[in-house]
């Protein structure tokens, strides 16, 4: 047993350190505003495009109709038999995150997490209403008054109106906007509306207002995922060490001689939403959204040093700048076996979906041979086969379907309920329909076991058919 | 069995006494949350065996504060669906049944509804798939020979009262003669009328005594089976002049017909269904391919 230096085991939480990004300005954030501004606005605004689809069918563009399992897209319609083109979508955003992390690193995390959007649209509010980073310290270290109550409860009312719309918008993914909005506002939509909103506003609420990195650092497990996308040409967001250390603050507006590029200003540290100093390397709580390579760059420019003392960098770079040797082009990076494997995945998911899309049917049909029995033997000795038909009208409007059969011997066609060989299906719906195939008695395919058989259908406006391949089971000899 | 805690010095963490090439186990107290949930539990455990039914007694279980029941959730269930489908079901009982298939909505739920009232009901004897049991008297339903009649309205009857049952006045009622057993006919005459009954469905026969078979036919037969062997639907007598043979078609099988004759019975099923679900259930049978 090994002596034991203290009598308390050691704790296994740790209290959370406020974190009080300071504005940034540059080339990264000017970039994160603008996603952010298209990510928001997608989210937003798509649910409320219309796309007309004919008189039976919704008109919303983007559509998750879960009741009856149809998922709309412009002008593509899934149906829950199509569900492989939702698993081949997963597929591609799977690869496409395998691809833009193998190429560099978290960009997902910095740029586009939805968790990195809404805090950064969180800490903008707070900035509004607190001001920047000093202020912010001041605030919250000083005692409950009426300018902290005032300025607290603005910033949650704010927050809490951001979570509500985005709780709000959820839903609209799922019915019809423009009628759930009315029926929300004068309280008349389902309760499963009312509370998806209330889940997601609180989460939004909570996870965008105080959670923040804490769902990056010890929820999320994308952190912990990425070490295994990434390799020593993975572009990621390093210090060069080699320049800057060792560090030293800036002495009369002077760089002391003997000392390193880095003046210590903690300017990397300030503006980090996750709070961490990107000078200790490459770490899990890093998202790399760029902040601090925006941060060092305006002070480097300001005491005349080169940019760039953190920046962009691969593993492979560093071993190339510290030998001195030259620097290697980004693309060269970008574009090795691995990412354009990965390229080459995605783009033939992508291109088996997109075949697949256009080769779709127009009429969906499905043929179940009654096998219970397997023939029927008529008072005349006519041997009689049964099929359930599926008939999926996918249009907008009533089809109507004429069924016929090819086959190497003769058959009759006759359908049940029916005097004439035509159904009627209504708009967007599936329609069953018995069929039978009568072979005369003594024919070839009455006396022997099985015959192939071919079942067409065909719309009759549009003369577009399709077929359904199956047997015919006869008496035998 | 356990071996004995042993306290180290003060503060340190006591070990259970065990050891193993020199390993040994701590013994650390539980978390006192943990152990508070345990309690927890055990509080829940006592009084959720109170309020709900647990205790095995000698002929039930206590039944427990709620009064809450499986079996009365269940049975509120089905009143629930019940309930649900009650105006449809009255609907399907005013309805005409000849005209029943030009309401989508109605045929829908009929052939749903009598669907499972035919898996439930009629399996046993008339199959899973409809197809009967050739040659043992239990008709197949799916072809286009009907023993009382094929139509919609014949199948509601044949149904409801169903068929040489003592347990329904309406049943349908029939009896074949007992030619053989009965000694009504010698079996000489037995063996020609057979040949004739061959003859008749179009099968390999004995001319000569197909021939001598015929006028025995028409004395014996033919009052019920009709002259051609037609059969007659408002006796239940088959037709023989057809391919389907409820008994058997071979001459040894037809001959045991005649002999002993055949005497089937299908109960009234007024007795055990609803009219809705009878309504269901001949209208599901009328569509499976036969139904005229």
């Amino acid at each position: 047993m090994s002596s034991q230096d203290t009598n308390e085991p050691p704790s296994l939480y740790a209290a959370r350190e406020p974190i009080f990004p300071r504005r940034v300005s540059g080339r990264f954030r000017n970039l994160k505003w603008w996603l952010m501004a298209a990510m928001l606005g997608i989210y937003y605004l798509v649910p409320w495009i219309r796309w007309d689809r004919g008189p039976s069918l919704p008109d919303q563009a983007v559509l998750l109709d879960l009741a009856h399992r149809r998922f709309f897209f412009f002008m593509i319609e899934i149906w829950p038999h199509e569900f492989y083109f939702v698993a081949g979508l997963l597929v591609m955003a799977g690869l496409g995150l395998f691809l833009f992390t193998s190429a560099a690193g978290r960009v997902w995390c910095g740029y586009a997490c939805p968790q990195t959007v809404w805090t950064d649209l969180f800490i903008l509010v707070e900035r509004w209403v607190e001001g920047d980073r000093n202020a912010r310290i001041r605030l919250h270290r000083q005692k409950w008054n009426g300018e902290k109550i005032r300025k607290s409860a603005i910033k949650w009312t704010a927050w809490m109106l951001i979570a509500l719309a985005t709780g709000g918008a959820w839903v609209f993914y799922f019915t019809d906007a423009p009628t759930l909005l009315g029926n929300l506002l004068t309280g008349q939509a389902h309760p499963a509306a009312y509370l998806t909103i209330a889940i997601l506003t609180a989460t939004t609420f909570a996870f965008g207002g105080f959670a923040r990195e804490q769902i990056c650092i010890y929820a999320c497990p994308w952190p912990r995922i990425q070490a295994a996308m990434m390799d020593e040409d993975t572009l990621t967001i390093a210090y060069r060490d080699w320049r800057g250390e060792p560090r030293g603050k800036l002495h009369k507006g002077e760089v002391a001689a003997g000392q390193g590029d880095c003046i210590d200003c903690m300017a990397c540290v300030n503006v980090c939403p996750m709070g961490i100093d990107i000078r200790d390397g490459q770490q899990l709580a890093c998202i790399t959204c760029g902040l601090c390579i925006d941060a060092c760059n305006d002070v480097m420019d300001k005491i005349g040093k080169p940019r760039d003392l953190i920046g962009y960098m691969a593993l492979t770079d560093e071993t190339a700048e510290r030998s001195g040797a030259p620097a290697i082009s980004v693309w060269k990076h970008v574009f090795r076996v691995r990412t354009i494997l990965y390229t080459v995945l995605w783009g033939g998911v992508g291109a088996g979906l997109i075949v697949a899309l256009f080769l779709r049917s127009p009429i969906d049909v499905n043929v179940t041979p009654v096998r219970n029995p397997t023939y029927v033997t008529l008072s005349d000795g006519t041997i009689r086969n049964a099929y359930d038909l599926r008939l999926r009208n996918k249009q907008g409007s009533d089809m109507t379907y004429t069924i016929s059969v090819t086959s190497d011997v003769p058959l009759t066609v006759e359908l049940e309920g029916e005097d004439d060989l035509t159904v009627t299906v209504t708009a967007n719906e599936t329609f069953s329909q018995r069929v039978y195939l009568n072979a005369a008695p003594g024919s070839a395919a009455a006396t022997s076991d099985r015959s192939n058989v071919r079942l067409w259908v065909e719309e009759l406006d549009t003369t577009s058919r399709v077929y359904h391949d199956t047997v015919f089971n006869g008496k035998g000899q | 069995m356990c071996a004995k805690r042993v306290t180290t010095k003060p503060g340190e963490v006591p070990t259970t006494g065990h050891s193993w090439d020199g390993i040994e186990e701590y013994d650390n107290p539980m978390p006192r949350w943990w152990v508070w949930v345990f309690y927890a539990t055990i509080v829940w455990a006592i009084g959720y065996s109170i309020a709900h039914p647990a205790w095995p007694m000698l002929t039930r279980a206590t039944p427990g504060l709620l009064g809450s029941s499986t079996r009365a959730d269940v049975a509120a269930e089905i009143k629930r669906f019940d309930d649900a489908n009650a105006t449809i079901k009255q609907a399907l009982v005013d309805a005409d049944l000849t005209t029943v298939s030009a309401d989508p909505n109605l045929m829908s739920f009929a052939q749903n509804a009598g669907a499972a009232v035919f898996r439930t009901n009629c399996t046993t004897c008339h199959g899973s798939g409809a197809n009967g049991v050739e040659g043992k008297g239990y008709p197949s339903l799916l072809d286009d020979d009907w023993l009382w009649g094929g139509d919609i309205e014949n199948i509601h009857l044949t149904i409801t009262h169903g068929i040489r049952n003592t347990t329904d006045e309406d049943a349908r009622y029939s009896e074949m003669p007992k030619f053989g057993v009965d000694e009504i006919l010698e079996k000489p005459q037995i063996d020609e009328v057979v040949e004739y009954v061959l003859k008749l469905s179009g099968q390999d026969h004995d001319a000569t005594l197909a021939l001598a078979g015929e006028t025995v036919f028409v004395e014996n037969c033919a009052a019920c089976h009709m002259e051609d062997g037609s059969g007659d639907i408002t006796q239940g007598a088959p037709k023989l002049s057809d391919a389907i043979w409820l008994y058997g078609g071979s001459r040894e099988k037809i001959a045991e017909t005649v002999t002993y004759a055949r005497f089937g019975v299908m109960p009234n099923w007024n007795a055990i269904l609803s009219e809705d679900e009878i309504r269901a259930v001949a209208l599901y049978v009328h569509s499976r391919g036969g139904g005229q």
